[in-house]
């Protein structure tokens, strides 16, 4: 076992990276996740990569777009603004069937909003976020342990379904310190050994990487093979942790920073003797929808708890499809839920005194 | 049996969807017979922009990626990052460079990324009917200058060329046109230059084509390449802005 | 069993570090931890902290409300942070620039001329291992050896001279608590 490090989220993300084979970053300065590309300046040229501060979001992720057309593991992070700026070549890159990884340190919104941490890109996130028909694989970290774990696997599962791939964390995940155990150093493998990239047509036809075709009936072709990748990645990629909801009578559901408050309530609920479990969504797209329709079957109800005016809660009514009621506890903002507040609002839901 | 004429094997055998007398087609072959005659095609990327030449990639016979709208030189960056030992091209508009693509141009040339960049600058957006783009000639009617490019309105047009020999990261700067034998004799001996010299390991080398868009200007394929030379090379210059003398 | 921490006092009192310090020492201790700096509207109003939670189970919210301890070198700290601790908790202050008296009658108290104490020693930058001292001996839930090692650990090089000086910070917050 590899020794415990007390780590920076934002700097173990970069490691965790790094130890994942991947070996290309681009990025533009944002607050809360600078010392993301502070860190990957200082360690990307250790071992023979190459980091680039780009002149904006929107090069930055073209660039991203390039190293992967290339073949290259590559990576990106930035923070709301930042991301929304990169929808258009995120669009592309899922277009592509490329599958780099896109990091985002949500702060609260809209515009330029503030930089504390927040939950409220979920709907960008999880439905497309630019134009066209498209999926990331999203998954949703509630520590830096699982942080780092999750950013180690992300790139073989963004290859598997040539799909790209983001971490939505915030700024606690960001800015908090943990200890952790950093998985082995991955072999990066050499671009030059893709099946799919550009890397000069020596010895085969010549391969193009686009997202484009003016012939409809082939644009169509492409949008079938892309429904039909999600549709397997729904089937094996969902990840989910369900705590103490064997005999809960009632389930919170929150992923991320605001699910660990919540596991504190499920914890506080129960020395009182309320008997409360928590669904909490690892990967957000897929999302859990099996587990939260069974959960249905046999809880009184659910209580959102989202650090934005609710966007999860709208995938959680689907997947319990009117069985059970389904309520909100909303902090937008950059605020934090307060487990205290959320708790009674529990109570005061299970008392039948209203939300 | 002597070879008379032989297409570039930096060619596929498609056919153009280029209008009549639009210059594409003429710089796409100077494009490909540089790569061929320095033989790199088995290492050389293209990175087509959208606009006209979208289809770039029927054409060329290398490996091609499509940009989105004027991040051709961002994502050029990427892959010449990734892969130092290939030649990386954009083929890029001048609604694709000098409008949307500004930023991405101006930076890759700050960090003088080694690639080579072949700007193709016909004064107005071809692929989506004939609008006003920043190098559109003062007075010149386009569908959205309807009564002609006014200063007061929209400025005067951009000079790229000269904006970029400023910027000490461009290696090689140069503004060429295809509308006589002799300019395209020169268009092709700058091309392939620019290529050389990221063969040499210079970056970045862009050279600027003056081309024509018969259909949008409203002009018959001949009437268009005296367009360019009597109102065009007046404003646009040609000739080399930034040569080192090591790579003459 | 967790407990929860919130270090505070004017930004380069030295509090963030302090509170890594105590992170990493938990960590030498096997326990889990996790240190967050100051987030939200708590950043304004002349103080700078961190919030350390130190527990033998998988840590829950990361951001502290209601501490178990507090370290205050500074009167808007203890002010801030004084109503907010549970009962039964500790609050450690820096008597050297808080003049207050404790209002509550539900927490214990420890006044430690941290300032006075870090000249005496050579440096008013180690008065943050003096308030550190003094809370681990009151506290007792992080050892003050684990604290040394981690001490020992980080300051290598040009900053090795310093070791014995943040120890003997450490041993003089001690005997205060003690």
């Amino acid at each position: 076992m590899s020794e415990r490090k007390l780590f920076k989220g934002n700097e173990a993300v970069a490691e965790a990276a790094v130890r994942a084979g991947c070996r290309y970053f681009f990025g533009y300065p944002i607050t809360p996740q600078n010392e993301i590309p502070e860190y990957m300046s200082r360690r990307l040229p250790e071992v023979g990569g190459c980091f680039l501060q780009a002149e904006s979001e929107v090069a930055a992720i073209n660039m991203v777009y390039g190293a992967a057309s290339a073949g290259a593991r590559v990576m990106t992070s930035s923070s709301s603004p930042g991301i929304s700026l990169k929808q258009e070549g995120i669009s592309y890159i899922a277009g592509s069937l490329l599958s780099p990884l896109i990091v985002n340190m949500v702060r609260g919104g809209p515009g330029l909003g503030d930089i504390q941490p927040a939950q409220s890109d979920y709907f960008q996130a999880t439905k497309g976020g630019g134009h066209g028909d498209y999926r990331l694989i999203v998954f949703a970290p509630a520590s830096i342990q699982e942080m780092v774990d999750l950013i180690y696997i992300s790139f073989e599962t963004g290859e598997k379904y040539r799909m790209p791939v983001m971490i939505l964390a915030d700024g606690v995940l960001g800015q908090m310190m943990e200890s952790v155990e950093f998985p082995a150093m991955k072999e990066p493998k050499d671009p030059k050994s893709s099946a799919y990239g550009v890397t000069g047509a020596q010895g085969r036809p010549a391969r193009v990487v686009k997202a484009f075709d003016l012939d409809p009936e082939l644009m169509y072709n492409l949008n079938e093979k892309l429904a039909d990748t999600w549709k397997k990645a729904e089937e094996s990629e969902v990840r989910v942790e369900e705590y103490l909801m064997d005999d809960a009578e009632f389930a919170l559901v929150a992923y991320g920073t605001s699910s660990r408050i919540c596991r504190s309530v499920v914890d506080k609920a129960r020395s009182e003797g309320v008997k409360l479990g928590l669904i909490r969504p690892i990967t957000v797209w897929p999302f859990p929808k099996k587990a939260i329709g069974k959960a249905a079957g046999k809880v009184r109800g659910f209580l959102t708890v989202e650090m934005s005016l609710g966007q999860m809660v709208e995938d959680v009514r689907l997947a319990v499809d009117g069985k059970k009621p389904v309520y909100l506890h909303a902090v937008p903002g950059g605020l934090i839920p307060k487990r205290d507040e959320v708790l009674a609002q529990v109570k005061s839901i299970i008392q039948g005194k209203g939300v | 049996m002597q070879d008379v004429y032989r297409t570039s094997n930096s060619l596929t055998k498609n056919t153009m969807h280029y209008c009549p007398g639009c210059a594409h087609g003429i710089i796409h072959k100077l494009v490909a017979e540089s790569i061929d005659e320095l033989g790199i095609r088995e290492k050389t990327i293209g990175v087509a922009p959208v606009g006209c030449a979208v289809l770039a990639y029927n054409y060329f016979n290398i490996d091609c990626v499509v940009a989105a709208h004027g991040r051709a030189p961002a994502m050029a960056t990427g892959i010449k990052r990734v892969h130092p030992d290939r030649i990386v091209f954009t083929y890029q508009g001048d609604g694709d460079l000098a409008s949307i693509g500004a930023a991405e141009i101006v930076h890759a040339a700050m960090r003088g990324e080694k690639i080579t960049v072949i700007f193709v600058n016909n004064a107005i957006y071809g692929m989506t009917g004939g609008q006003m783009a920043p190098t559109t000639l003062v007075g010149q009617k386009t569908t959205t200058s309807p009564y002609g490019r006014q200063v007061e309105h929209c400025g005067s047009p951009i000079r790229i060329a000269e904006m970029l020999s400023t910027i000490p990261g461009a290696y090689s700067v140069s503004r060429v046109t295809v509308t006589t034998p002799a300019n395209l004799m020169k268009a092709k001996k700058t091309i392939k230059r620019a290529f050389q010299n990221q063969i040499d390991g210079k970056g970045l080398n862009i050279v600027e084509v003056l081309s024509t868009c018969p259909t949008n200007w409203g002009r018959t394929p001949y009437e268009s390449m005296r367009w360019v030379d009597e109102n065009m090379v007046p404003y646009y210059p040609l000739g080399d802005f930034k040569v080192p003398e090591e790579a003459k | 069993m967790q407990k929860e921490y919130i270090l505070s006092g004017f930004g380069g009192q030295g509090l963030m570090l302090a509170g890594v310090l105590l992170s990493e020492a938990g960590i030498l201790d096997g326990k889990n931890v996790s240190w967050i700096p100051s987030y939200g509207p708590e950043m304004r109003g002349g103080t700078a902290n961190c919030a350390v939670v130190v527990s033998e189970e998988p840590i829950g919210s990361p951001i502290v409300d209601n501490p178990d301890v507090v370290i205050a070198m500074n009167l808007p700290s203890m002010d801030k942070f004084e109503p907010l601790i549970k009962k039964g908790g500790l609050m450690v202050f820096n008597s050297s620039l808080i003049k207050s008296t404790p209002k509550r009658d539900d927490l214990t108290y420890v006044a430690v001329p941290a300032n006075e104490i870090a000249e005496s020693l050579g440096s008013e930058k180690v008065a943050n291992m003096v308030m550190l001292g003094a809370m681990l001996k009151a506290d007792g839930w992080v050892s003050t050896s684990s604290l040394g090692k981690v001490i020992e650990k980080k300051m290598t090089g040009s900053k090795a001279k310093f070791i014995p000086m943040n120890i003997a910070a450490i041993k003089k917050g001690e005997e205060i608590a003690g």
